[in-house]
C-alpha cells in the first residue's frame, strides 16, 4: 500500500462557520462543521465518504477543494499545498480538481446550452480555437454516453441521470486527476443511479481518475470505493479499506449506522439484528464533552463523557476514534498520545 | 387477485389523467388492488411510476383540475371513496384514514403548536374537549416515542428534528384510530440510523392497534423489512402483486426482478459491477396499448409492444402483468 503515490492529504483539517448574535454580530461561537480531519486519497483510488446528514461531510468535500476559506488545517493536493493559497492563486489548480454536484438541476445553468455548459471550464482555462473545443466537447459527450446531437439543447430537456451525466462531462473537461462526487446519484431513481455509479466506474479505468465520494448510502459506497471513512459531527471516526469496515467495523456508531440499513431480502432480513439508535445527532455549535458519539453510543464508558478518544491507526490502514479500542481506556487518560500498545487483534 | 370480501380497502380500474395544456398525462393506469386488515401493504416504484398519485386520487387530495380520476371504484367501509362529495371526504379523511408524507419539515405547520395539530383531528372529528384532546395528545406523543410528552405539546415544529417530526406526523395520524394508515415515502428524507427507529416504531404499533397500513417507497430494503403484501408499480400500472417472500424469493416481472439485482447490498457478496436497467422511464402522454416497460426490457417480444399484458396469476396470490413466463423462459401461453 505503501508504494501508491498519495494524490491527496489533509491534515487536521478544520472549517468552522461564526454563529454571529446581536446588533453588532458579535462573534459567539462556531458552528464546528468539520472538526480536524486527516486523510490520505491515494492516486487511482475512490475515497467513500459516509454519514448522516449534517455530519460534516459535504462540508469536508468542499473544503478540500477549498471552495471555502478554511478555518485551519493543511491540505496537499498533487504535490501542492492549497490550505493557504489566495483564491486567486487556486485558479492554477482548479483544471487538476473538480467537482460533481449533488443536484443536476440546480448545478446547470438553465439558460446555458448544453455545449456551453460543457465547453465553460475550457473557455475559462484554454485558449483553444473554437474548432478544437468543439471537437473536445463532441468528445467528452461521447464518454459520458451522451448524444452528439443534443450539444445544442437546454439542460429541461434531460431527464435527471442524463443532467448528471452533463455534469460529470463538464468536470472532466480540463482532464482532472482529482473529483469530488458529492451525492452524485442521492437525486436520482434507483434504476438510474446504477447506471451514473457504473459510469463513473469506467471513467475512472478510463482515464485514471481518483474520486472522493460522499454519499449517505452505505450500499453504493460499499460498491465503488476502495477505502472508506466514516463521520460523525465533524469527525472522522474510523476510516479502513471497504472489506474490513463492512465486515467487522471497529466503532460502535459504524456497527449501528451498518446494522440500520435495511437489506433488500427478507430473509436476511430477519435475521439481521438491529442496533437501534436513541435520539438524534447533537448540533454542532454544541457538541458534547468528550466523545462526539457518547450521547448515543451503545457502548459508552465513563471516560467517553470527559476525553476525545484518539483518532489513530489500530491495524495497518484501519483508523478508530473510540476509547474501547484503547486499552487505557477503562481504567484512565490516555495521556502519552503516540504510544501504540492498544490490542492489535 | 383482489376481491376478497372483508378487504378494508378495496380498488378496482382507478384511472387518473392529469390535463395538461402540452396533452394527457395517464399518471396511473387500470390499478386494482386490496387491503386486508392489519395487513403492511409496501408499493414500490420510481418516481412517476403512479404509487403516490393512486393513493392521493383515493383520498381527494388531488389538485383537481388537472387531476381527473376518469374511472374506478375505491370501496371503503360500505362507500366508493371517488365517489363521495368533498364534505363527505373530509370527514373521512383523519379519521379514518391517516396519512403520513414523505416531508416532515412542510407537512408540519410552522406557526401552531404541535399540540394544536394533533388536537386538531381529535377535536373535530373526535368531538373531545379540549382537555380531553389534550391528554390524548400527550399519550399519542409518547406512543410515538416523543420523551417529555406533556411538556413538548406546547413546542413548534422547528423545535423538533427531523426524525421527532417526522413521530409528531405519525401520532397525527393515529390520533383518531384510524382503520387505514397510508404513509407516502416516510423515511426517505430521514437518515438510515433514524430511519430504523421509525420502521421499529411502525413495527410496534402494528402489534399495539391493528391498523392496516400502506407504505409507498422506492426503497426495497424497507419493503423487505416490513411488508406483508407487495405492489410494484411502473409507469402508471401494477406489474407485480404479491406476498413480500414469494415477490423477493421468485420475482415474475423482468422489472421487478431487474430492481433486485441494480440495488448493491451492505451485507453478502459485492458484485463487481452493478447491474443496470438500460434507457429511460416512459413518458406517459398516452393510454397505454403495450406494455410500458417494453423498450427496457431484456425479454421483450414482439406481442410486447402490440398489447398491454393483463394481470396473469403465477402463485396463489401473486400475479404479475407479463407475457413472458420466468418459470419457462419463454412466451406465456394465454
Amino acid at each position: 500500500m505503501s508504494e501508491r503515490r498519495k494524490l491527496v492529504e489533509v491534515r487536521d483539517l478544520k472549517m468552522y462557520f461564526p454563529i454571529t448574535s446581536g446588533v453588532l454580530r458579535r462573534h459567539s461561537g462556531d458552528v464546528k462543521a468539520v472538526d480536524g480531519v486527516s486523510f490520505d486519497i491515494y492516486e487511482g483510488e475512490t475515497l467513500g465518504v459516509v454519514g448522516e446528514s449534517g455530519c460534516g461531510k459535504s462540508t469536508c468535500g468542499r473544503a478540500v477543494l477549498r471552495l471555502y476559506d478554511i478555518t485551519s488545517g493543511t491540505i496537499k493536493i498533487d504535490g501542492v499545498e492549497i490550505g493557504a493559497k489566495s483564491q486567486h492563486g487556486l485558479r492554477k489548480m482548479r483544471p487538476t480538481m473538480q467537482m460533481v454536484f449533488q443536484d443536476p438541476q440546480a448545478c446547470l445553468n438553465p439558460r446555458m446550452t448544453v455545449a456551453a455548459i460543457i465547453g465553460e471550464p475550457l473557455d475559462e482555462h484554454t485558449n483553444w480555437s473554437k474548432k478544437k473545443k468543439l471537437d473536445r466537447i463532441y468528445e467528452l459527450m461521447d464518454a459520458v454516453g451522451l448524444n452528439r446531437n443534443f450539444a445544442n439543447r437546454y439542460p429541461h430537456a434531460f431527464s435527471g441521470g442524463q443532467r448528471q451525466r452533463i455534469g460529470i462531462a463538464r468536470a472532466l473537461a480540463l482532464n482532472p486527476k482529482f473529483i469530488i462526487c458529492d451525492e452524485p446519484i442521492a437525486a436520482l431513481d434507483v434504476s438510474i443511479q446504477a447506471q451514473v455509479v457504473n459510469l463513473l466506474e469506467e471513467l475512472q479505468d478510463e482515464f485514471g481518475l481518483t474520486y472522493m465520494f460522499i454519499s449517505h448510502d452505505l450500499s453504493m459506497v460499499r460498491h465503488i470505493a476502495d477505502r472508506v471513512a466514516v463521520m460523525y459531527l465533524g469527525k472522522i471516526i474510523e476510516l479502513a479499506p471497504r472489506d474490513a469496515l463492512y465486515d467487522s467495523p471497529l466503532h460502535p456508531y459504524t456497527e449501528a449506522l451498518l446494522s440500520a440499513v435495511p437489506d433488500p431480502d427478507p430473509k436476511i432480513e430477519a435475521r439481521v439484528e438491529r442496533i437501534i439508535l436513541k435520539g438524534d445527532v447533537p448540533s454542532p455549535a454544541n457538541p458534547p464533552k468528550g466523545c462526539n458519539f457518547c450521547t448515543r453510543c451503545p457502548k459508552v464508558m465513563d471516560i467517553c463523557r470527559e476525553i476525545d478518544p484518539e483518532y489513530r491507526e489500530l491495524r495497518p490502514g484501519h483508523f478508530v476514534a473510540c476509547h474501547l479500542h484503547n486499552d487505557t481506556g477503562a481504567t484512565g487518560a490516555p495521556r502519552n498520545e503516540h504510544t501504540q500498545q492498544g490490542e492489535d487483534a | 387477485m383482489p376481491g376478497n370480501g372483508q378487504a378494508v380497502l378495496r380498488v378496482q380500474d382507478l384511472k387518473t389523467v392529469f390535463a395538461t395544456r402540452a396533452g394527457d398525462i395517464h399518471a396511473v393506469n387500470s390499478v386494482s388492488f386490496s387491503l386486508q386488515p392489519g395487513e403492511l401493504l409496501g408499493v414500490v416504484g420510481e418516481s412517476g411510476s403512479g404509487k403516490s398519485v393512486t393513493m392521493m386520487s383515493l383520498i381527494g387530495l388531488l389538485p383537481m383540475p388537472p387531476a381527473q380520476v376518469r374511472a374506478g371504484e375505491g370501496h371503503f367501509g360500505g362507500n366508493d371513496l371517488l365517489k363521495l362529495g368533498r364534505k363527505d371526504l373530509q370527514a373521512l379523511r383523519g379519521r379514518d384514514i391517516g396519512f403520513v408524507f414523505q416531508d416532515p419539515m412542510t407537512s408540519l405547520n410552522p406557526v401552531f403548536t404541535v399540540g394544536f395539530q394533533i388536537m386538531e383531528p381529535l377535536r373535530k372529528h373526535m368531538g373531545m374537549d379540549k382537555a380531553r384532546a389534550r391528554q390524548r395528545a400527550a399519550e399519542l406523543l409518547q406512543l410515538v416515542g416523543i420523551p417529555d410528552a406533556e411538556r413538548r405539546l406546547k413546542d413548534f415544529p422547528h423545535q423538533f428534528s427531523g426524525g421527532m417530526r417526522q413521530r409528531v406526523m405519525i401520532a397525527i395520524a393515529l390520533a383518531c384510530d384510524p382503520k387505514v394508515l397510508i404513509a407516502d415515502e416516510p423515511t426517505t428524507a430521514l437518515d438510515v440510523t433514524i430511519q430504523a427507529q421509525i420502521l421499529e416504531l411502525v413495527k410496534e404499533l402494528r402489534q399495539k392497534l391493528g391498523m392496516a397500513i400502506i407504505w409507498i417507497t422506492h426503497d426495497l430494503g424497507v419493503i423487505a423489512g416490513i411488508a406483508d403484501r407487495v405492489m410494484v408499480m411502473y409507469g402508471g400500472q401494477v406489474v407485480e402483486y404479491g406476498p413480500v417472500r414469494e415477490i423477493f424469493a421468485n420475482p415474475a416481472h423482468p422489472y421487478t426482478r431487474a430492481l433486485m439485482t441494480t440495488v448493491p447490498s451492505v451485507r453478502g457478496a459485492r458484485a463487481e459491477k452493478l447491474n443496470v436497467i438500460e434507457g429511460q422511464p416512459p413518458m406517459l402522454s398516452q393510454h397505454p396499448t403495450a406494455c410500458p416497460f417494453r423498450a427496457r426490457c431484456p425479454q421483450a417480444f414482439g406481442r410486447c409492444s402490440r398489447e398491454n399484458p393483463a394481470r396473469y396469476t403465477v402463485a396463489q396470490g401473486h400475479d404479475t402483468a407479463c407475457f413472458w413466463d420466468h418459470e419457462t423462459g419463454g412466451e406465456r401461453h394465454v
